[in-house]
């Protein structure tokens, strides 16, 4: 107790540090493979995108983030454990962050895959079952975590295959695919603006709705969803109205890619909101834990995030795009040219929807590999020219080595802290 | 710093336009055979030499698109449409090209022109034969369009027509390449015999080139059965 008081004031601006240091990570790397699908397909220019990223990652954290952070924040360790006292939480949630942040510095300078999600998944069970106690760690829901990462990206490839199987039929299938493209997207579009608003209300506004006193019915949600999607779609269609069916001679579905490319707009936004909602907790949730018992003094289980924390979250995140992010978004870009519109808005889509589901569910997943798997649904619709599948093994690798590196990190940077401070 | 990003790696080669080159320049150098047939008939042996070396181009630069083709397509690709049959197809489109060159080759050692009885029948066998390279490419330049609706739909309909024309096309130079070996027969005593010979290889070389441009659109059309 007596460090806390002594200590808080510095243990907190430096988990504040770590925490910007982890979103600025998140920011520079994990922001990019959503992005990217946007700007290899030429549906938005890198300006653009970093816009999107911006204003929707935030919102995505904001408006739909609580459930993962407070997952990272107290669902993986138990709190209620004896031997968890509140400077230990302190030192371990900072080492987290910090070994997490490492990391990814290192793996991204070595040029390996890595995934932030793992990184700080892997150093919170490391410090939780090494530095305290083996039953400090909630197994049963780290294990429900670790099931996520294998189901995501297969729920994703089964989503993607199915909407981009509905486009093969009712547009590109057809003998007037542009025609076609202008009258079924708008039903895409809507789909996109009702299940962000749907994840939103649900999960994102509870606490705000409880505020100020509101309660919404399921069907009152899936209503004010509707209407925010119909919306979406009529600001879509304005938009679909201005392209033209121009004619190619060496691509006859030139004009209809160009439809598609309004439609990947939205699933753009989409996908930053989702990977805000999922993503930005990463760094978000430690550094609530370690405010939450710095102000209070004791591990409560309840404490209100204030919103503060996560304008940092966002704040890093936009500096870590501004400062490295859109550099790593162009060199993906560059090599991903063989998505066309019309397969990077289904694997988008896909993979926005399943991480959005899995931030509405508070399971923290990797949104690089749901939208790997999403990639690979299309590919298996017959869409895209040639995919390289050892990517899967290294997908694999890198849980292999990134789960016990975070872990091994986070136990060092741990016993540091604890040296240093009691 | 090196990118190593699963997302960034997942995306291979496509194959896809690599091959519609390859076709095209196995197509170039069948089609310069027009020109060399021409300059051989009038035994301007060094426009035939000239036209010679650029069939000989084309078929190197197919054999090079070839090797890099199969280079990038590894065991581990996934691709919309079988690996065996897209480098089968590959192996066709090549073929054509080889036989322009063997074509080009042989009249231009021998300087061979064709007897004047079937001149003007051989000539417009060799563009017969021409006709079907070029069915055979106008068919393969839609296998972007193909793959973009993901091999179904009316686009392989289109295909298929087009595929059904380059058939109608070789059998036309089948009946061409009848009619000119019975025409040669019947002048043949009076012919230096391995002319003659000779005559008959080339005859045969260039059904065969017109055989090769079909067996690339049935090679497409296995791609297509699925």
């Amino acid at each position: 107790m007596s460090i806390l008081a002594e200590h808080g004031q510095t243990l907190l601006i430096l988990a504040c540090l770590f925490g910007v240091f982890m979103a600025w990570g998140v920011g520079a790397n994990d922001v990019a493979n959503a992005m990217g699908t946007s700007v290899g397909s030429k549906a938005l220019t890198i300006k653009q995108a970093i816009l999107i990223a911006m204003v929707f990652e935030f919102l995505g954290a904001y408006l739909a983030g609580g459930e993962v952070t407070s997952t990272i924040r107290k669902g993986i360790i138990d709190p209620s454990n004896p031997l968890m006292t509140p400077e230990l939480l302190v030192f371990g949630m900072m080492s987290a962050l910090l070994a997490a942040g490492t990391w990814l510095l290192i793996a991204s300078a070595l040029g390996w895959p890595v995934s932030t999600t793992h990184s700080i998944v892997g150093a919170i069970v490391g410090f939780a079952a090494v530095g305290i106690s083996v039953d400090a760690v909630e197994w049963a829901k780290v294990s429900k975590i670790v099931a996520s990462w294998v189901v995501s990206p297969v729920l994703a490839g089964t989503i993607s295959f199915m909407l981009f199987r509905s486009v093969q039929k009712s547009i590109l299938n057809t003998d007037t695919p542009f025609a076609n493209a202008q009258r079924y997207i708008p039903i895409y579009m809507f789909f996109v603006g009702f299940l962000m608003a749907m994840v939103t209300i649900l999960k994102g506004l509870k606490h705000v709705f409880k505020d100020i006193g509101m309660k919404l019915s399921f069907g009152e949600s899936m209503a004010i969803a509707a209407l925010i999607g119909l919306a979406v779609m009529m600001i879509g269609i304005y938009f679909l109205r201005k392209v033209k069916d121009e004619g190619n001679e060496d691509n006859r579905y030139a004009s209809v890619e160009r439809v598609f490319a309004i439609l990947m707009v939205f699933t753009a936004c989409a996908m930053a909101f989702a990977h805000g909602s999922n993503d930005v907790a990463n760094a978000v949730g430690p550094l609530a834990a370690v405010y939450g018992v710095v102000s209070t003094g004791e591990i409560a289980v309840k404490t209100a995030m204030p919103g503060w924390i996560l304008l940092l979250g966002g704040a890093g995140i936009v500096i870590g795009l501004a400062t490295y992010g859109w550099k790593v978004i162009a060199t993906i870009g560059k090599k991903i040219t063989e998505l066309t519109p019309s397969r990077g808005f289904a694997a988008e889509l896909g993979a926005a929807a399943t991480v959005v589901l899995a931030s509405g569910t508070g399971l923290p997943i990797s949104t690089t590999h749901t939208l790997v798997g999403a990639v690979l649904g299309v590919g298996l619709a017959r869409g895209i020219g040639a995919l390289n599948l050892r990517v899967i093994g290294t997908i694999f690798t890198s849980w292999l080595i990134t789960l016990p590196a975070g872990a091994g990190l986070a136990i060092i940077f741990f016993f540091l802290f604890k040296g240093i401070f009691s | 710093m090196p990118i190593s990003n699963p997302l960034a790696n997942l995306f291979g080669k496509s194959p896809i336009t690599p091959i519609q080159e390859h076709m095209a320049a196995s197509h170039n150098a069948a089609a310069l055979l027009a020109d060399f047939f021409d300059a051989s008939n009038q035994e301007d042996w060094e426009k035939a030499e000239e036209i010679q070396q650029k069939i000989s181009e084309q078929e190197n630069l197919a054999d090079d698109l070839k090797k890099q083709i199969r280079l990038e397509l590894p065991k581990s690709l996934f691709l919309p449409v079988p690996r065996g049959d897209l480098l089968e197809l590959l192996s066709m489109q090549d073929q054509i090209a080889n036989c322009a060159k063997d074509i080009a080759g042989i009249m231009l050692g021998r300087e061979m022109r064709m007897p004047k009885k079937i001149r003007k029948d051989m000539t417009a066998f060799v563009k017969a034969s021409i006709a079907t390279s070029e069915q055979a490419m106008t068919a393969i330049n839609e296998l972007d369009e193909l793959l973009e609706a993901g091999f179904g739909g009316p686009e392989v309909k289109l295909v298929q027509k087009l595929i059904k024309k380059l058939d109608d096309l070789e059998n036309k130079t089948d009946k061409l390449q009848i009619s000119i070996r019975s025409k040669l027969f019947k002048v043949e005593k009076d012919l230096p015999p391995v002319d003659v010979m000779f005559t008959y290889q080339i005859i045969e070389w260039v059904g065969e080139l017109a055989d090769k441009a079909q067996k690339v659109g049935s090679r497409l059309q296995m791609l297509l059965a699925r």
